[in-house]
């Protein structure tokens, strides 16, 4: 516990944890509104339009300073990710491919320019891929401070312009129509999107970097259906995943930063699959799970209700009630789910266990006599499409008859007479 | 066989064997996905090495065939359960690389097989390692390695040529005339990570990458027909293999970085001057 305060305390880690958690912020920002806008792996093409930048920004200026390798990086990014748009506007090139071929060809163009500087000018230029390759641990004052500055004015041009880019994630064409640039704002989104790259990249590294901007944004959605909530949560899960990256790697000995940052959100984002209240996994298991159970209660109880119905009419339903195989017949489930069902029934105590099988209880025959209803209530709407079709009904909902109004219901009813299709068994019924 | 001849031939190989392969890729808009696939292999080879304790032959490309599908089927999955494409191929290869390198710096940091090394390999030192059968030395592994590939992905999709051209153009019809999609699609993740993995030691996952993707994309702007832009993206390749290798002597810099360079370079010719689909010829042919 002792090593782990000093380690806290220590100014080195301390400056590493505070580049992290903000590459964190920012990315995961940014991030949310290049998924809304179907950009997420630009940030891959960028990270590794970076090279040639770092190569020239070098080449040029001759300094290994943050601040001209983070200009030259951000500079031939902004060319690519203009580059990838040319490419799908002006060919038939689809917009994966394009974002595949500007990628490698820039990174390639990279590789030959640092090649072609570590030969010509010696050995001394090492510390170019150590940017590249994301080396967290050896950021410095000034390289947190030149992050720091980035990070914050990135976040308040996304505040500025929040409405904006809302509006253009969700409906760019509605944005050009009430006579928005919607050209300019998407321009200055893509800027935005480099700039949080190329502040990532030291951290991360140039494969990682996609993670950065995509894993928090993606996990983020899971939780709600807003967008100023989304920005939030994709924030914190990015400064959260920093922060875990930072540790660990400070704790275990030659463990990279970049990768276990990676890894945290991650499993953020398993985590935010899985468990998320309304669009979680288990979610979707349980409330699957829950209508089956339902479609299984109501074919149990309508079999059962159609065969007292069809034997009351022709004097009397067996008091021994019905077996298994008979409510099979009428509807064919799940042997296993037919019996669970039934079993269940029997503790609500809607069905009632006799001799040979089964039959509804009181209870159970007004539940059934319901659900019939219904029913057949939608038979007929669907039957008569031609006279009842102009009325709108949303039939993910069970009930009819609700939906309708009253003169419908008198038509449908009368139509019900007609068919002699009216469930004629009432509760106190017995065996006539 | 000379030194360069040998290196030209092997750039010449992966860029014919990824060229064609990539293709399909393209048709079918996975073209990320092959990028991901190259970078996701990497624990596949770290957990491979870790069991087997060599870095090359079988094991490797076990390992990273497994890992290749193993991307294929949470890219897929994830998909399926209502993440957008591009959001699923990005978590999924950044998760498995981030697991790999993690492996690489917990239980094989003293293995010759770093990040970098991964990413941009040196595709000069490939004469240096021969295949050695019986005392006699025949020709440098990678070339048996990727040729192997490239043999393979040919009969391959030779043989299952028109199932593959259907469900490429026409997904739907191809699923209601019964055919197995979903196994072509995995049959072709496969072949994209056994090229990948055989490539890979010898000249890195960049040129792997750039040569599914550039060659492909340069034969679509060029080419209408499947059969022309397959013979089209191996001849783009080979050619960018060719002269990549000579501005690398000229420049004295990486040859697979030029390699991919000079890809490009062709592909921005194509892009302006292709005859049907060029930018340049598009706005001729409008003004009368």
């Amino acid at each position: 516990m002792d090593s782990y305060w000093t380690l806290l305390t220590d100014p080195n880690t301390q400056w590493v944890l505070f580049g992290c958690l903000l590459l964190g912020v920012a990315s995961g920002v940014l991030g949310c509104f290049a998924l809304l806008r179907r950009h997420s792996l630009l940030g891959d093409a960028v990270a590794h339009a970076a090279l040639p930048g770092i190569c020239i920004a070098f080449l040029l200026t001759g300094s290994k300073s943050m601040l001209w390798f983070m200009i030259g990086a951000a500079v031939v990014g902004w060319l690519a990710s203009l580059c990838i748009g040319w490419v799908t506007r002006y060919s038939r090139i689809h917009e994966d491919t394009a974002l595949g071929v500007v990628l490698t060809v820039f990174f390639g163009i990279g590789i030959v320019l640092l090649t072609y500087i570590q030969h010509s000018a010696g050995g001394s230029q090492s510390g170019l891929d150590s940017f590249l390759f994301g080396k967290a641990a050896s950021m410095v004052l000034d390289d947190v401070l030149v992050m720091a500055g980035a990070a914050v004015v990135l976040l308040t041009i996304c505040a500025l312009f929040f409405k904006e880019f809302k509006l253009l994630a969700f409906d760019p064409g509605f944005a050009r129509g009430i006579g928005m640039p919607a050209g300019l704002l998407d321009a200055l989104l893509m800027l935005l999107l480099v700039a949080a790259v190329v502040i990532g990249l030291q951290a991360v590294g140039v494969v990682l970097m996609a993670a950065m901007l995509i894993t928090p944004a993606l996990a983020a959605r899971y939780w709600t259906e807003r967008l100023d909530r989304m920005i939030v949560l994709a924030g914190l899960f990015g400064a959260l995943s920093g922060a875990l990256g930072t540790f660990v790697s400070a704790l275990v000995v030659n463990m990279p930063t970049g990768p276990v940052i990676v890894l945290s959100a991650t499993l953020l984002f398993l985590f935010s699959l899985f468990c998320a209240p309304r669009r979680g996994l288990l979610a979707k298991i349980i409330r699957l799970a829950a209508l089956r159970n339902r479609v299984a209660r109501e074919n149990v109880l309508q079999s059962l209700y159609e065969l007292m119905e069809r034997d009351a009419r022709q004097g009397g339903w067996p008091e021994g009630g019905y077996g298994e195989e008979q409510l099979l017949a009428r509807r064919p489930i799940g042997e296993r789910v037919l019996r669970a069902t039934l079993q269940k029934l029997g503790r609500n105590g809607l069905v009632q266990s006799r001799e040979q099988g089964w039959l509804l209880s009181e209870a159970g025959l007004e539940d059934a006599q319901g659900l019939t209803l219904n029913l057949r209530l939608w038979d007929l709407f669907t039957m008569y499409e031609a006279r009842f079709g102009a009325i709108v009904v949303d039939r993910d909902r069970g009930d009819l008859i609700a939906q309708l109004p009253a003169d419908t219901r008198a038509e449908l009813h009368e139509l019900l007479r007609q068919h002699d299709m009216e469930p004629t068994l009432s509760k106190g019924g017995g065996s006539r | 066989m000379s030194h360069e001849a040998w290196v030209i031939l092997t750039g010449a190989l992966v860029a014919s064997s990824c060229g064609f392969i990539g293709c399909f890729l393209i048709l079918r808009k996975m073209a990320m996905l092959g990028d991901a696939i190259s970078h996701a292999v990497l624990p596949g080879i770290v957990l491979a090495f870790l069991i087997s304790g060599t870095l090359n032959g079988l094991p490797m490309l076990i390992g990273a065939a497994v890992s290749g599908l193993l991307t294929a089927f949470l890219v897929q999955t994830l998909h399926r359960s209502g993440v957008q494409s591009d959001a699923a191929i990005g978590v999924t290869f950044t998760s498995l690389f981030a697991f790999g390198v993690v492996l690489l710096t917990i239980f094989a940091s003293d293995v010759h097989l770093d990040t970098t090394h991964v990413l941009y390999g040196e595709i000069a030192y490939v004469p240096w390692n021969p295949l050695v059968i019986g005392g006699v030395e025949l020709g440098p592994k990678a070339v048996w390695m990727v040729g192997g590939t490239f043999l393979l992905a040919l009969i391959v999709i030779g043989l299952l040529y028109k199932e593959f051209k259907i469900s490429s153009f026409d997904p739907a019809m191809a699923v209601a005339i019964g055919l197995p999609v979903t196994l072509l699609h995995y049959i072709l993740t496969g072949l994209v990570s056994l090229s990948t993995v055989a490539a890979f030691e010898s000249v890195g996952a960049i040129l792997v990458v750039a040569m599914l993707i550039v060659p492909g994309a340069t034969a679509y702007l060029l080419a209408d027909r499947l059969s022309a832009m397959l013979g089209m993206s191996v001849l783009v390749g080979i050619t960018s293999a060719v002269l990549g290798y000579l501005v690398a002597a000229w420049l004295n810099a990486s040859i697979a970085g030029c390699m991919a360079a000079v890809a490009g370079g062709l592909f921005l010719l194509a892009f302006l001057f292709s005859p049907r689909h060029g930018v340049l010829m598009k706005k001729r042919n409008c003004r009368f």
